[in-house]
């Protein structure tokens, strides 16, 4: 059993809600990004999702985008992501660590040695934004590493291939709770339910649901039908700035304490 | 690799060029691609929708083209006959109209009434207004702001137009960030928003759609220059950004093995100074836009800045049917730099009284090197892709005289 199904197995034992939190490896401070990750943990944080900066985000809002460009401008790579995924697991031996972002990063830096190190460090899954389950045979290295794919399902997925995506599903899958980019601001939790419940019903592994949460209220909205949530674009907006590694925890925790909450109360 | 006999059975049915192409997108856009691409798949066989389409290019667009012999141009060489296809004479003035025709009569099958695209130097944003404005679409044209700014004219004529122009800010502020602000848009406002891509990048199915509406560059000019010269030209160029005028004059020939085809890229201030956009002849296999072809990028696979002269080349992946027939040796790609293609461009102006695009002028000045090594009776076929009226400010500029 992989980290992070142990995790979601102990959490539907505790019928708790997951909370995955999404921060842009990097930003704001590549200095205290390991500093970071424990602080998410310690605010209630049940499966950590690392971005890995790309330059051409098509898939994310101008928050992410550009905290990708701000961790890119400080010379952040994969390199510097693993490396803090492998500190971080010095400490932290049970929080699964989902690495999230674009193909061509992994591409250039090889499959067969991305899914080596990415084990070596302590890495459990990838969710490459731009890699759907057609074009995913490049994936085969990380597959016999033990690197769980991550798979996006969407509202306008097609039932046949949404019956595809619930079969093929492994770790969690990753409802896209709206058609837009990351960050987006509307959200109609009817909609989604009836969706997500349907999925839950298939899927072979646990559905989280993401884009659009963007606080407490939000949060509790779905916590309802999903075995997760995923909330990055706010979180990555609020940490933005913070220079010392007092300040980001602070916000961190600040942030995160009243989602964990509110799922906890659900 | 084994010698291939055609060349035309690319891409197959997953939109793969060998190991190219391809969907590199996110889930969301996989529903709406396969829509597209079965609503194309049946419209390209429709005889309805092609003769729909064979009028618009004759009586809207201006087909055919001429081949036109420059020889003034030539004897000033001392080499080949250099020909040109003359797109530039195309109204709005480039290659790029035959694709919005013919994805905005798509865009009025499918049901989309509203158009979004992507432009560089703003030829493609305004072949896309213009086919918006004829069929009564709303358009917004995303455009990097760096490029709104040396191409003016073409914003402006946009809004005449009726079009939308959205600056966009991230990144390099260039074509490519364009391209990812326009998808960002169709994934937010996919049920009623058609996206035409401007050239044969992205994910399949556009690069067989767009090099499809621009394949009849070579279709005409393939039939032109045997009805004019009673046989096949020796060389064929034309410059590679993306390569959608590139592949569209190529296409016909490339079962012809005996025509040697060249593409020019640009070499900006050099290869080897780092400032350039050719990806071809510089880059390495990767994943940009929805596709696997040749990207710049560097080894933490961040996509590096371009630099061209001129705006339509400045881009940092290129269509994958062109790193497929890079790899299957079936066509060279060579950089051409700022300098070069400047010199071309004056050349043809002085030489044949035709102010060529900053683009077309690459593929001018790869001709001229072409012709050279080739006997007086031997045939360079270079595709004009665009005039260069929008380029006037940015040539005043760069030689320092105030218009």
């Amino acid at each position: 059993m992989s980290r992070i199904d142990r995790r979601f197995a102990k959490l539907k034992a505790a019928g708790r809600t997951g909370l995955i939190p999404f921060v842009t490896a990097g930003d704001p401070a590549p200095a205290h990004m390991v500093a970071l990750m424990h602080a998410l943990v310690d605010a209630g944080a049940d499966l950590i999702e690392l971005g890995v900066p790309f330059s051409d985000p098509m898939a994310d809002g101008p928050v992410i985008q550009h905290a990708s460009e701000r961790a890119i401008a400080q010379g952040v790579g994969l390199k510097e992501v693993l490396d803090w995924v492998g500190e971080f697991r010095g400490r932290d031996a049970d929080t699964p660590i989902v690495l999230m972002g674009y193909l061509n990063p992994v591409e250039i830096h090889g499959y067969a040695r991305f899914a080596q190190e990415a084990v070596a460090a302590g890495v459990d899954g990838v969710l490459l934004v731009d890699c759907p389950l057609e074009e995913s045979a490049v994936l085969q290295p990380l597959r016999v590493a033990g690197l769980q794919q991550i798979l996006l399902a969407a509202p306008t997925t097609a039932p046949s291939r949404m019956a595809q995506l619930c079969g093929s599903a492994e770790g969690f899958l990753y409802y896209v709770s709206f058609a837009g980019i990351t960050g987006a601001a509307h959200l109609s939790t009817g909609d989604i339910a009836a969706r997500v419940a349907d999925i839950r019903t298939r899927a072979k592994a646990p559905v989280a649901v993401g884009f659009g949460i963007r606080d407490a209220a939000s949060a509790k909205a779905i916590a309802g039908f999903a075995d997760a949530v995923v909330i990055g674009s706010a979180l990555v907006e609020r940490l933005s700035g913070a220079t010392d590694a007092a300040e980001i925890t602070a916000r961190a925790q600040g942030f995160l304490q009243p989602i964990r909450a509110a799922l906890d109360a659900h | 690799m084994p010698t291939i006999q055609d060349y035309h059975r690319w891409p197959d049915e997953h939109g793969r060029f060998g190991n190219y192409g391809g969907s590199y997108v996110a889930e969301t856009l996989m529903a709406p691609l396969a829509e597209l691409g079965e609503a194309y798949e049946r419209l390209r066989q429709d005889a309805g929708f092609l003769a729909e389409l064979d009028r618009d290019l004759q009586h809207y667009v201006g087909r055919p083209s001429p081949v036109y012999h420059a020889e003034r141009l030539s004897q000033h060489v001392g080499g080949a006959r250099i020909l040109l296809k003359r797109e530039d004479l195309n109204h709005t003035g480039a290659h790029k109209i035959n694709n919005t025709v013919g994805q905005a009569l798509v865009a009025r099958h499918m049901g989309k009434r509203r158009i979004i695209a992507e432009t560089g130097a703003g030829q493609h944003g305004v072949a896309s207004a213009t086919v918006a404005a004829r069929l009564g679409m709303q358009c917004v044209v995303y455009m990097g702001a760096v490029d709104i700014e040396r191409q003016k004219i073409n914003v402006y004529r946009m809004k005449l137009l009726g079009a939308e122009v959205v600056p966009v800010t991230s990144g390099s502020k260039t074509l490519k960030d364009a391209l990812n602000e326009a998808m960002r848009d169709w994934v937010t406002n996919v049920a009623d928003t058609f996206y035409i891509i401007g050239t044969v990048a992205g994910p399949h199915p556009y690069p067989k759609m767009v090099r499809d509406f621009n394949a009849i560059v070579g279709r005409e000019a393939r039939a032109q220059v045997l009805a004019q010269y009673g046989r096949l030209p020796d060389v064929l160029t034309a410059c590679v950004g993306g390569g959608s005028n590139a592949i569209g004059l190529f296409h016909a020939f490339l079962n012809d093995a005996d025509v040697r085809i060249v593409g020019a890229e640009a070499a900006g201030e050099g290869i080897a100074t780092g400032h350039h956009a050719a990806s071809l002849a510089a880059g390495r296999p990767g994943v940009l836009h929805g596709n696997r072809t040749y990207v710049l990028c560097d080894d933490n696979g961040q996509i590096t800045e371009t630099h061209s002269i001129s705006a339509g080349l400045d881009y940092p992946g290129v269509g994958p049917e062109h790193a497929f027939l890079k790899d299957a040796g079936r066509a060279e790609y060579v950089g051409v730099t700022d300098d070069e293609a400047m010199e071309a461009f004056h050349l043809l102006a002085r030489t044949e009284g035709i102010l060529a695009a900053l683009e077309s002028s690459h593929a001018v000045a790869q001709a001229m090197k072409l012709a050279r090594e080739l006997p007086k009776d031997g045939i360079v076929l270079c595709n004009l892709s665009g005039r260069g009226d929008k380029d006037v400010h940015t040539i005043a500029a760069r030689e320092g005289v105030e218009v």
